[in-house]
């Protein structure tokens, strides 16, 4: 262990943080004399709760913020980065949390783009040799001519990381690069990384999931509210001490309730519906959810799992079959009908259920405005409105505690509490929950745990739709398995064992018992 | 050689854009378009001095300057406003110059063939002028909501048959009994006639009316349920249609509101200002077209098209100024209303930059 270490402390320092501070206004303080250094040739992992300011610290590094005070020392030397082009010929690459790719344009083309030394006319040509060969040594499996709207997020991050290789990049951000990837596409990412540090580059890796600093990372930074709690060699951590220094204090796990009734809260009844690209996203489905219970929707991205959510909330035409809440036929609704009948929806994309401009209290009521006691028709009282968004702030933890900043400075956990405090405090029969946890940190999953439970003990049916298999284990009264648009599979258990995990993983990628 | 050995400040994009940069950027834009328009004057072979100050002294210059520019404040504050409340729903009316002629068609038949008692003309005509305004917007707001046709070129063809209608009007069945070879409708009664201030030619209901509905459109927005639903179907449609807002809604009630306004502006330039119906180029004046402008400038905000729909009146008088005493084409004023839009477009992006002063500490820089 020592020898590790010794062996860490020998290799070259690519970045070194010197006591970056970084404030926003109007007194947000994102980075909080944040000082460190990045080993060449290392996966390094940066981790901590939403808002701690991983996302500030790696803007400054890739140029497109300045920090207010301290200096990046990049191999030895103390420099300025101003703009992503010279943090770009620096050698340092980023690949953002959300993807800034142009979906009309191929895959090569958006390699490509924006580099002076790209020929003007047909610009992807040349390139699409180098680009493959750079794909099979990096193992990132694309073709280079597909359309960037035609492929999944998973293909979408192997473009971007591809882009900044293409522009040789020796340092490589990764912004949550797993939050959107399957179990295998992490897999994938993770061959990618090791491929990379063979050749000597260094990657920055932020993430919310222990497991993986512990799987891909040499060392890892913790940091909370702004501030470095600790760097340390991966390997010389436990998980239980990753989560409570992220947290700063224990996590405590919830567990699902019991079902107390045996009412019916949504019943699909051979449900089918197109997808996006005409071509039939849902087949024949049957599912029912019971009073108090929840249930958990497995499945790797993309098999059908988004539509099926829509059909429910009334975003998506149901072709065939019928849907009930209660008694009452639903099927192909308005979903302002259908959400104020009480199904509450948590949508995977977070710009869907919010608006960006819009300040946080005014998101928090886009459910309530128009309704007793905010509205007795045509006036909103704001005066209530701001009373109400101060309580939900503080009850769900909404941070930093402000309710008349737009939205969209939040930090992604943040915003995505914006959304579930407004869904649930509506007390709804149903909730439709896609990916509620993406993206968010072990304090903030936890506590988006316990809000289901709490609305589950209130008597409301969920709908967990998500990738994440270990999310459903922990929190399914039943699991179906959905695959190429149909149910595949059904279980209800009380305790889920790891045969269990086994089994559902296998019906997840289409094996047959 | 580092070339930043020399800064002073350094510059950040905020994600918020401040109210002073906002207004210094503004402001920034109006001086860079008149610096362009006075290359304009140098080509009538006048000093831009003077032409300057020709332009100041007719917008300004004088009680009388003053009221003329309020003359054509009103309309463009008007319509401006309604245009605010469309553009915040991310209705693009375009169409606005047709709806006041629509107003001003609707005014002319209640004054001079309804037949009403003299003390229902006005009311009448406002209500009616209104009504046509906002009837003429729904047929873009109809075709965009049942045939998704764009709104922007349904609003502007219909501009074109707005006016051809007048025309025809004018030259055939209400063509004057006493006005021979010219065009225009005989002149209304004078229970049909606005009240002026003084003996000015600015009528005051209407520009009453223009800042009562400014403060109102301010609250309607910020406080009400309606208003609420406008701005989120403005800034984001998805959302929008997850919430299960009516986004057909929004869309009639943005072109009824910006169509209605148009249409009361209509009225109150015939009723107060020609009392005749004349050459839809004469009554109108591209007011429709400027107000877009006026929205643009204060950023949508009902309240804000106050100070931009002033500003504009003043240009437009100050250009007056310029044709009379100087000679210079009324169009030059166009050119102006232009380059005015056009560095307003290419600043809007700079108000989002802030400029931070004081020595940031400078390093070499990485030789690559
Ligand atoms: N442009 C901005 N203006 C104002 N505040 C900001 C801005 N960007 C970030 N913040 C604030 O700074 C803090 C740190 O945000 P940051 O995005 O760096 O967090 P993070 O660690 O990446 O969180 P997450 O895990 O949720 O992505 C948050 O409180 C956030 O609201
Ligand atoms: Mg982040």
């Amino acid at each position: 262990m020592l020898e590790e270490k010794n062996r860490w402390e020998e290799k070259p320092v690519e970045v070194a943080f010197n006591s970056i501070t970084k404030r926003f206004p109007p007194d947000i303080l994102a980075n909080n004399q944040v000082s460190f250094e990045v080993k060449k040739g290392t996966v390094h992992a940066l981790l901590g709760e939403n808002g701690a300011g991983k996302t500030t610290l790696m803007n400054i590094l890739y140029g497109l913020l300045l920090p207010d005070e301290g200096e990046i020392i990049i191999r030895g030397k103390p420099t300025k980065i101003s703009s992503p082009r010279e943090a770009i010929n620096l050698g340092i690459g980023m690949v953002h949390q959300h993807f800034k790719l142009i979906p009309t344009h191929t895959v090569s083309e958006n390699i490509v783009l924006g580099l002076t030394s790209t020929p003007f006319f047909f610009p992807a040509e040349k390139a699409e040799f180098e680009i493959k060969s750079l794909s099979e040594k990096y193992g990132l499996k694309i073709d280079p001519r597909a359309r960037v709207w035609q492929l999944s997020a998973g293909e979408k991050q192997k473009v971007e990381i591809l882009k900044a290789l293409y522009r040789r990049a020796n340092i490589l951000i990764l912004d949550e690069p797993t939050s959107v990837l399957t179990p295998q596409e992490a897999e994938e990412l993770f061959a990618t990384l090791r491929a990379m540090k063979e050749e000597g580059k260094t990657c920055i890796f932020i993430t919310h999931k222990l497991n993986e600093v512990k799987e891909i990372a040499d060392v890892v930074t913790v940091m909370r509210k702004g501030k470095v709690v600790s760097t340390t060699l991966s390997s010389q951590v436990s998980l239980e001490e990753l989560a409570r220094m992220t947290v700063g204090k224990e996590v405590i796990s919830v567990v699902p309730r019991k079902i107390t009734s045996d009412k019916t809260i949504l019943q699909l009844q051979e449900v089918s519906a197109m997808g996006d690209r005409d071509f039939p996203a849902l087949l024949n489905i049957s599912l029912t959810v019971r009073k108090g219970e929840i249930v958990g929707v497995a499945g790797i991205a993309g098999n059908g799992q988004k539509e099926l959510a829509e059909v429910i909330v009334g975003l998506r035409p149901v072709t065939k079959g019928h849907i009930f809440l209660e008694d009452r036929e639903i099927t192909n609704l308005l979903p302002r009908d259908i959400a104020s009948s009480g199904v509450a929806y948590i949508p995977e994309d977070r710009h869907l259920g919010l608006v960006g401009e819009m300040s946080v209290a005014e998101n928090l009521l886009l459910r309530g405005y128009s309704q007793p006691p905010f509205s007795q028709g045509f006036w909103v009282d704001w005066e209530k409105a701001e009373a109400y968004s101060e309580k939900l702030i503080s009850n769900y933890q909404i941070s930093p505690p402000l309710s008349d900043i737009p939205v969209r400075i939040l930090s992604g956990g943040n915003r995505q509490r914006v959304v579930i405090a407004r869904e649930l405090e509506r007390k709804p029969k149903l909730v439709i929950a896609s990916n509620p946890t993406a993206g968010l940190d072990v304090s903030g999953v936890e506590a988006i745990h316990k809000l289901l439970i709490k609305a589950q003990e209130e008597g409301a049916g969920i709908l967990l739709i998500s990738g994440d298999l270990d999310e459903l284990l922990k929190l399914s009264n039943r699991i179906v398995i959905m695959f190429r648009g149909e149910i595949v599979g059904e279980k209800e258990k009380e305790h889920w064992t790891e045969e269990d995990r086994r089994e559902i993983g296998l019906r997840m990628g289409g094996v047959k018992r | 050689m580092d070339r930043r050995k020399f800064t002073r400040f350094h510059i950040e994009v905020s994600v918020q854009p401040s109210l002073a940069s906002v207004i210094f950027f503004s402001l920034l834009a109006i001086i860079l378009a008149f610096a362009c328009g006075g290359i304009i004057f140098l080509f009538y072979h006048i000093s831009p001095w003077v032409g300057y100050q020709t332009f100041f002294q007719g917008a300004l210059g004088s009680w009388y300057a003053f009221s003329e520019t309020l003359k054509r404040t009103i309309p463009l504050l008007l319509v401006g406003e309604g245009l605010a409340l469309a553009f915040r729903a991310q209705v693009l009316n375009i169409g606005a110059e047709g709806q006041i002629l629509l107003g001003a068609v609707a005014a002319t038949w209640v004054a001079l063939f309804s037949g009403l008692p003299p003390f229902l003309l006005l009311p009448v005509m406002f209500l009616l002028g209104f009504l046509s305004g906002a009837g003429w917007a729904l047929i873009p707001a109809f075709l965009k909501t049942r045939f998704a046709v764009n709104e922007v070129l349904s609003t502007l063809m219909l501009n074109y048959v707005a006016s051809n209608l007048v025309l025809y009007l004018i030259g055939g069945p209400w063509k004057g009994k006493g006005v021979r070879g010219f065009t225009y409708t005989d002149t209304f009664p004078e229970a049909a006639w606005l009240k002026t201030m003084g003996i000015t030619r600015v009528p005051y209901f209407t520009l009453l009316v223009g800042i009562v509905i400014a403060v109102g459109g301010y609250f309607f927005l910020k406080k009400s349920a309606l208003g609420f639903e406008l701005r989120v179907v403005g800034s984001s449609p998805e959302t929008a249609k997850l919430l299960g807002i009516n986004e057909e809604k929004i869309v009639f009630l943005a072109m009824l509101l910006s169509g209605g306004l148009s249409g009361f502006a209509g009225v109150g330039e015939v009723a107060g200002i020609h009392h005749l119906l004349r050459h839809p180029d004469h009554i109108s004046l591209g007011y429709g077209y400027t107000a877009i402008i006026v929205a643009w400038l204060a950023r949508a905000n009902p309240l804000a098209t106050i100070l931009t729909s002033f500003l504009f009146g003043a240009l437009l008088s100050g250009g007056d100024a310029l044709r009379v005493s100087l000679g210079i084409p009324f169009q030059v004023v166009s050119v102006f209303n232009g380059l005015i839009l056009f560095f307003l477009i290419s600043t809007e992006h700079l108000s989002r930059y802030r400029i931070i002063w004081g020595d940031t500490k400078v390093v070499e820089n990485y030789d690559s």
